[in-house]
């Protein structure tokens, strides 16, 4: 096999192009009253990696870069639904950046380096590549939360956002120097080899890496009791920048898990298991109870989130019990099958937030959403579709992932921990039906016209409906979901 | 028996389709074609259900008219659709019920008229999943699924306490439900499959019978509801529109006590027996204490509320005396109930839609004014007290036929039933409708217009028929039934 193997690598060498030509666009584009059209050579743009994606779709896993990257079937998938992430944020969120002078070329261009900066860390084999990609998207990520410079709360929460995020980072780094000197190795399939079969002489190192690198992707994922960022920094945020920290990271941020984590760690699995079992009950429970009393619709999302990355920590920590590979592959799928919903749910429930926000004007109160009903039925009923999925109610694509979550957790024995789970997921139920409550049953206090753009509109719909139709025929992408699983298994 | 037709499917997605057409492009301002289509979908609905019964083999307890294909391969999930003795009045029952509903919402209803209507049908068609499911994951979805337009019924047409009254009913009925989704996820580990008819089969050790059964019992005693988990039906019946109280007691109810049927009883039913003490006993309280309750309301709706909470007790009873003629009854009970409780509902709505008030003591004397509509309604709070010839008395007395045969005691207590339905339900009508009339608003009351005695007459002559006639039902349960039994008198415990 070509020890370079370019080819492999095609998405993100497509990618990092068309984020450099945007930049160079920029500077040489006229900015007109209208604005320029920037955006749309973006969205072009980031058809060429999704078409390489797509091309390898399918295909056997492929490794470059001396083993330091990979491209298999669980990143393909990850990689496909950041790029629907992405794209989705820079439709929806056009008009809302316009109205607030961000319309620009750097908006544009940090998308794209932070979606590179994901799909690195996707496709990371190697922990030194893990960490590469994940200050891309970091470094990417800060300067997109400070983009409105002029704007205290804005700066307040890149500020925040950014001094936690760079512990984060030294948590993960930090953990890594410590496999490293427990293994010898940074390639993570190395890494594995050299602590299957024996107990290797220095496991306690090993397990205090193991303990920095959990606490590092509970900062990243927002997991209880690391979790003091995210409600601020989604609230304090552009809605657009709150959407491209929301949505894509965390698939990013599930794929070096599953790198590190199953690939590269499973022999310690025991002793991760106990860590993510902790994180995902206080992030189930704080998440839930705490999204109960906001009045910030961005802030109640973000609890909503903390909560949702429980259920997904679940699906994680649920495979490890019985010691099967197969076991395994299923909790991380359902795991995924979790991550790839709730970025779709995501999508459109901020969606509507940047929809309904104009000029002067952001719309982030739960009252604002009052009687949206009346004053724009087709994103009402989105909303309603929404609400449910992330409340776990059939027929919506939320309950699937839930039910495939809770099926591993079951299966591995725990039964009292499905338990406590559907029983937080009630309390979670609480705020989502407000939410329907305020947009069907109250009536409308602020009568100002919401019309969106045909094309935000358009995929609104389709966002909605999509969540819908992966409740009615959910099979086809679970499927695809264990399918990559099973591949980096080996199985 | 395997027809070509999916008439079950059918049933299902009619429905459910003309829902989301009416929901996409009615709005007010074609509220006429909104209520002809909608008409048209639940009518087409009703059409297709009756070939279940017309070419329903009442000799077999097989499943008929079954449907099956795969629908998530992860866990073998599969669309598995079927009816048996047991299930297959329900159906009809749901689909005819819808219709009515539709006309009864037809001049009531003026604002947003077309979420109304698709709501009810959606629902129809979820409801239909329901009875019909045999796979227990799509049991689960409908059953969950039904939630969401029933709330939003109460919400948007409700009454000034709406809200509260929806996110009880939602909440309540979620707590029930989700310790089930545990309970299905540990059976389907348990057996390999989603199949409702391959857990009738696994074997199970009696503590792990007992937890399972206590999650379904959690979900279905708060659907029936159950004394004491019944808190939520008042609330949700006085906030509803009539319509929305008409579904939710004619068939939503049902959905719980008809889940006893299917998954409790058969899949554990070595707990089932072993619990049906506590069963009976909490099915007596609904009986007496709640009879008692509602001899003592002075809001119509709410009357009538905890009367269908004492009707569904004298089910449950009959469930768990495990005597083919307590069983048989109980089913009976269940779709006369649901004729004569949406009849109730709809007598108290014309009256509400023209006084907008449901409380008793406004009313009197409206004999007077509205002597057709006294009548029907005499009718059905007959039925509604048990009166032989009305389908009301074919189900009670079964059951209570059903626990002479396995105690006296336990027939006597379920007896006073008929003195308290008699009680609750006549006074109800003689204060409403015999006496002086009551007030000037009374006086100007204008008789049921044709629309409103059409839609009383089909219920009223479905209660006579099955009043006088209850062959067809018991006939059909026979068999189904009895298979039933058979099957929970066989130890599932693994030796």
């Amino acid at each position: 096999m070509d020890k370079l193997n370019l080819v492999a690598a095609l998405p993100e060498i497509l990618l990092l192009v068309a984020a450099c030509a945007v930049l160079l666009v920029d500077v040489f584009a006229r900015r007109g009253d209208g604005g320029t059209n920037i955006d749309r050579l973006a969205l072009a743009l980031l058809l060429l990696p999704a078409l390489a994606t797509i091309a390898q779709l399918g295909g056997p896993a492929q490794s470059a870069f001396n083993g330091m990257y990979v491209a298999d079937g669980i990143g393909h998938v990850l990689k496909l639904t950041s790029y629907v992430a992405v794209a989705a944020t820079l439709v929806y969120g056009r008009r809302y950046a316009a109205d607030r002078g961000m319309h620009r070329g750097d908006l544009y261009a940090l998308a794209l380096f932070a979606l590179l900066g994901q799909m690195i860390m996707i496709s990371a084999g190697n922990l030194l590549i893990v960490y590469l990609g994940l200050e891309l998207m970091s470094l990417s990520l800060y300067a997109l939360a400070a983009m409105r410079r002029d704007h205290p709360v804005s700066t307040e929460a890149a500020i925040k956002y950014f001094v936690l995020g760079a512990l984060a980072s030294g948590f993960l780094l930090y953990g890594m120097s410590m496999i490293y000197g427990g293994t010898g190795t940074l390639d993570l399939d190395r890494i594995a080899q050299a602590m299957s079969g024996r107990t290797p002489a220095n496991a306690t190192v090993i397990v205090f890496g193991v303990v920095f690198i959990v606490a590092g992707l509970a900062f990243k994922f927002g997991a209880v009791p690391f979790h003091m960022w995210v409600p601020d920094v989604y609230q304090g945020t552009p809605t657009v920048a709150t959407l491209l920290i929301a949505g894509a990271p965390k698939i990013a941020t599930f794929a070096i898990a599953f790198r590190m984590l199953a690939e590269a760690l499973p022999a310690v699995a025991v002793d991760w298991q106990q860590m993510l079992l902790v994180l995902s009950v206080l992030s189930m429970a704080v998440g839930n109870l705490v999204a109960i009393a906001q009045d910030n619709l961005k802030r109640m999302l973000a609890y909503s989130t903390i909560a949702q990355i429980g259920f997904v920590l679940l699906g994680m920590l649920s495979g490890v019990v019985g010691g099967s590979t197969e076991g395994m592959a299923d909790a991380w799928s359902a795991s995924m099958f979790y991550v790839v919903s709730y970025v779709l749910t995501t999508l459109g429930t901020f969606g509507v937030v940047l929809l309904i926000a104009r000029a002067g004007h952001e719309s982030e109160r739960i009252d604002d959403l009052k009687g949206l009903s009346r004053r724009s039925p087709g994103l009402a009923f989105t909303m309603l579709i929404l609400m449910f999925s992330l409340a776990g109610i059939p027929p919506t694509v939320g309950f699937y992932a839930k039910l495939a979550v809770l099926q591993s957790v079951v299966d591995a024995g725990m039964v009292w921990l499905a338990v406590v789970a559907v029983l937080l997921s009630l309390v979670g139920a609480f705020y989502y039906l407000r939410i329907v409550k305020t947009v069907y049953f109250d009536e409308p206090t602020d009568t100002a016209a919401i019309a969106p753009a045909a094309d935000a509109r358009t995929l609104m719909a389709v966002n909605g409906a999509a969540v819908l139709l992966l409740g009615l025929v959910p099979g086809p992408l679970m499927t695809l979901c264990l399918g990559a699983v099973k591949q980096s298994f080996g199985l | 028996m395997n027809t070509s037709v999916s008439f079950l499917s059918a049933a299902i997605w009619i429905p459910i389709l003309a829902g989301l057409f009416v929901l996409a492009f009615g709005s007010d301002r074609n509220a006429g074609v909104v209520r002809t289509v909608s008409l048209g979908g639940a009518l087409l609905g009703f059409l297709a259900t009756l070939p279940l019964y017309t070419r329903f083999d009442a000799a077999s307890a097989e499943m008929q008219f079954v449907e099956k294909m795969p629908w998530i391969d992860r866990f073998g999930v599969e669309y598995h659709l079927g009816v048996d003795g047991i299930s297959v009045w329900f159906v009809l029952l749901t689909a005819f019920i819808t219709v009515v509903v539709v006309v009864a919402g037809w001049k009531v209803i003026e604002e947003r008229i077309a979420g109304y209507m698709a709501a009810f049908l959606i629902l129809s068609g979820l409801m239909v999943g329901v009875f019909s499911a045999l796979d227990g994951l799509l049991f689960y979805v409908f059953f969950e699924a039904t939630l969401i337009p029933m709330y939003i019924i109460i919400g948007i047409w409700g009454g000034p306490n709406r809200v509260y009254a929806a996110f009880k009913f939602f909440l309540y009925t979620l707590l029930g439900s989700l310790l089930t989704l545990v309970a299905i996820i540990y059976l389907y580990l348990k057996s390999g499959s989603f199949s409702i008819l391959d857990w009738h089969e696994v074997p199970l050790t009696m503590s792990e019978q007992v937890a399972i059964f206590f999650a379904f019992l959690l979900a279905f005693a708060v659907k029936v509801p159950m004394w004491p988990v019944h808190t939520w039906l008042p609330d949700a019946h006085v906030e509803a529109p009539t319509g929305g109280s008409v579904v939710l007691a004619a068939i939503m109810l049902k959905l719980g006590a008809y889940g006893f049927l299917r998954l409790s009883l058969p899949i554990v039913p070595d707990a089932s027996q072993a619990l049906a003490g506590f069963m009976i006993v909490l099915s007596l309280v609904a009986v007496v204490y709640i009879g008692l309750v509602a001899l003592v309301q002075t809001d119509m709706k709410k009357l009538v509320a905890y009367s269908s909470i004492a009707h569904m007790g004298f089910v449950t009873l009959g469930f768990f005396m495990f005597e083919q003629l307590g069983v048989q009854g109980a089913i009976v009970q269940m779709i006369s109930h649901g004729f004569v409780s949406g009849a109730m509902f709809l007598c108290i709505g014309v009256l509400y839609d023209r006084m907008h008030s449901r409380r008793i003591a406004d009313y009197g004397g409206v004999v007077n004014t509205m002597p057709k509509f006294a009548a029907l309604f005499m009718l059905f709070a007959m039925a509604n007290s048990g009166l032989p010839a009305t389908s009301g008395f074919v189900g009670e007395f079964l059951v209570i036929l059903g626990a002479v045969k396995f105690n006296f005691w336990i027939a006597a207590i379920a007896a006073t039933t008929l003195i308290f339905g008699a009680a609750y339900s006549l006074w109800m009508y003689k204060r409403v409708v015999f006496g002086e009339i009551a007030n000037d608003e009374v006086r100007g009351l204008k008789d049921v217009d044709a629309r409103e005695f059409w839609m009383l007459s089909a219920l009223a002559a479905a209660v006579l028929v099955m009043g006088l006639w209850p062959r067809p039902f018991t006939d059909v349960t026979e068999a189904s039934v009895r298979a039933l039994l058979d099957h929970v008198a066989i130890s599932k415990i693994a030796e």
